[in-house]
């Protein structure tokens, strides 16, 4: 699709250079000349959002590390000094933290997009699966992250997580526990545990740089995906990425920062959780323990199951379930703009998913607002089943018996005439 | 955090079910008071008169329980950049009054010739000392109970000032007919399950403010929570001037980017 290139090198160095490392052609075809269907909205910036959010997550966290100190005694006290003693240190650990959140709010949005318009459908398999890794890398990255300031949430979070693989003591016995204490290097969560998630999540995110790298790559050979859902037809669909595409990139994500950056300096702990300012105490359990916000709808998948091992595996299936939306969607139209029944059911599938959330905030044992004869985790049964049949059976299902709206021919001749 | 998803959905539904009125459960404790804070909202700064007050509170009220590990007496200045609510000779002269344990002398010796630990004066740099040696000793002195670390207390509570504030006013309330408070404990209706093991900690008078504030328990508790707050976030007034600078940044930068996509976009429709 990006055709043959047509960088001109201006100067004999760069002729020079061009003819051993075509590294300025590169750069050139892929993110200035790059042909882009003219028609991407606001929900397309989010690709842009997340690199952005990924550099400002590397940058402050290289920071930190120079200043973290990886041990069960010294994580919390460190995580203090750099909030009082490092001259803006709170500004970067505030940027940190916030910046998780920010980052799934954006990936999330991606996300609901890529499945809005379709985009994991031919030729973009590839493109949607390797995004489906770099959300799994980016969840164990924030798990890992999370663990570090040595809180009691912290602590108490990293048990459970781990705990989960002790379920499998079910199938082979010991095999779980035996496979807890490999990951926790030790009896239970302790020092060598954080050293190691101290480890990995500084490996994590150069992982998911190079994953994102793939995942550009999957982009530009058949290019990108659009709101119509339509293959482009020709140069008269098309901009060049640069400057149209950079300038309007460029405004929504200082939009988008400009919120970031709000909450870090206005309300900075309005996503943690209060208890992570205790220190780590294995022998006080909290009252409640819950994950970030952004894993709120797996926990509640995972608790409405009463046996250990299927709702560990109800939980992973969850995940693993987004591989295979390529193929479990029969529809031949890719934008849910013309698929009068796909649009209702993703929103409520929207809606589902935040419900899902909101279950996995609450105790255990709480029963539904305005409902108090229902316990809230029949809620979340009822979520999971919705979360599950929206792929399972709805996807496949509506490809055969919904009757899409008339597609338009092409990108530049819009919506307003029918296609002929 | 867990409070976005919470919120909206909490209105949602509730505004569809929610005709069966909750009677009061005495097991789960009040929401807490909601006071108005000079540290409050965007350009919120601490109080430093309220500053003097309430460290004058926790000195001479609370530090004989609770400890104030993360706090130092430097922290205390507003000298030289500092975050704090009084000059550098007022902070000298405060680590001045403590006496902090003091490491091996020449001889090697930790303790006197009577056993008793060596100290020394206190110094600007050292940080507060623990009221007791160790968490065993704080048990042993209120009964079985470990008076919590105060540096990081008001952000380690959900409801933070208020409910730390809360949790003051409301200790030694008296008791709804019909509740047991549990021997030992004193009936608290904003903490969890109602009996807290800290006595009331606060009367009228408890200190005597020498700026002439009338010291009521009102006014030591919303003093001594400011100072608290301060303690736990000493940057937060470094946070509001920044952010304002940044914010106006970022406002200005989105307007510009929003011009120049507009006029680059001019020609593509």
């Amino acid at each position: 699709m990006s055709g043959p290139s047509t960088y001109v090198p201006k100067s004999a160095f760069a002729k020079w250079f061009d003819s051993r490392l075509p590294l300025m052609r590169f750069a050139h075809d892929t993110m200035i000349t790059f042909p882009t269907p003219r028609n991407l909205n606001f929900w397309y910036a989010f690709g842009a959002i997340l690199t952005f959010m990924l550099g400002i997550q590397i940058l402050t966290g290289i920071v930190l590390a120079m200043h973290f100190v990886a041990s069960a005694d010294g994580a919390f006290d460190s995580v203090e000094g750099i909030m009082r003693n490092i001259n803006y240190g709170w500004l970067l650990r505030y940027m940190h933290s916030n910046g998780a959140s920010f980052f799934f709010i954006a990936v999330y949005i991606h996300m609901f997009r890529g499945l809005y318009y379709g985009s994991y459908k031919a030729p973009r398999e590839i493109l949607w699966i390797l995004g489906v890794i770099l959300y799994l890398l980016m969840v164990a990255t924030a798990f890992f992250g999370y663990v570090l300031p040595w809180g009691q949430m912290s602590f108490w979070g990293a048990t459970v997580i781990t705990n989960f693989f002790s379920a499998l003591d079910q199938i082979i016995p010991h095999m779980g526990t035996a496979i807890s204490t490999w990951l926790w290097g030790g009896f239970a969560v302790g020092d060598a545990t954080l050293n190691r998630f101290f480890s990995l999540h500084y490996l994590l995110p150069f992982v998911i740089a190079g994953v994102v790298g793939l995942h550009i790559w999957a982009l530009h050979v058949p290019g990108n995906n659009n709101p119509l859902g339509i293959d482009v037809k020709g140069p008269q669909d098309m901009l060049p990425f640069h400057p149209y595409y950079t300038a309007k990139d460029a405004f929504y994500v200082a939009l988008f920062a400009l919120v970031y950056l709000a909450f870090v300096f206005y309300a900075p702990n309005f996503f943690g959780n209060p208890d992570n300012y205790t220190p780590a105490n294995p022998v006080v359990t909290p009252p409640d323990i819950v994950p970030e916000w952004y894993l709120l709808p797996y926990y509640a998948m995972l608790r409405s199951v009463p046996q250990k091992l299927i709702g560990v595996l109800v939980m992973a299936g969850s995940l693993l379930t987004l591989l295979f939306i390529p193929w479990l969607d029969t529809s031949k139209v890719r934008s849910s703009r013309f698929r009068p029944m796909m649009k209702q059911f993703f929103w409520i599938f929207v809606v589902d998913c935040l419900i899902l959330g909101y279950c996995g905030s609450q105790s255990a044992d709480a029963v539904t607002p305005g409902l108090h004869m229902l316990p809230l985790v029949w809620v979340a049964r009822v979520g999971t089943l919705f979360y599950f049949g929206f792929f399972w059976v709805v996807m496949p299902l509506l490809g055969l018996i919904e009757t899409p709206k008339a597609l338009p021919a092409t990108i530049a001749q819009p919506v307003l005439s029918p296609a002929e | 955090m867990m409070k976005v998803l919470p919120l909206a959905l909490v209105g949602l539904i509730a505004a569809t079910g929610s005709a069966f009125a909750q009677t009061a459960d005495l097991s789960l404790p009040e929401a807490p008071q909601t006071q108005s804070w000079s540290f409050d909202g965007p350009f919120g700064m601490y109080d430093r008169a309220a500053l003097q007050r309430g460290f004058q509170v926790y000195k001479e009220v609370c530090s004989s329980c609770h400890s104030l590990n993360r706090v130092s007496f430097h922290d205390l200045s507003y000298d030289n950049g500092g975050t704090g609510m009084f000059d550098d000779a007022q902070v000298k002269a405060i680590a001045a009054a403590y006496k902090v344990p003091a490491g091996p002398n020449d001889k090697g010796e930790t303790t006197d010739a009577n056993g008793t630990p060596l100290t020394r004066t206190g110094i600007p740099a050292d940080h507060f000392p623990p009221p007791f040696p160790n968490e065993q000793a704080a048990r042993a002195n209120n009964g079985g109970a470990l008076p919590p670390d105060q540096s990081l207390l008001v952000k380690a509570r959900d409801g933070g000032a208020d409910y730390i504030y809360s949790i003051i006013v409301g200790d030694g309330a008296k008791p709804p007919a019909g509740f047991k408070v549990t021997d030992g404990k004193y009936y608290d209706p904003y903490f969890a399950g109602r009996n807290i093991s800290m006595p009331p900690p606060l009367r009228d008078n408890s200190v005597t403010y020498s700026d002439g504030t009338k010291a009521t328990v009102a006014q030591e508790a919303h003093d001594v929570t400011t100072f608290l707050q301060w303690a736990a976030e000493p940057k937060l007034e470094q946070r509001h001037r920044l952010g304002f600078g940044v914010m106006a940044f970022m406002i200005l930068l989105s307007v510009l980017l929003f011009l120049s996509y507009r006029s680059v976009w001019k020609d593509a429709h």
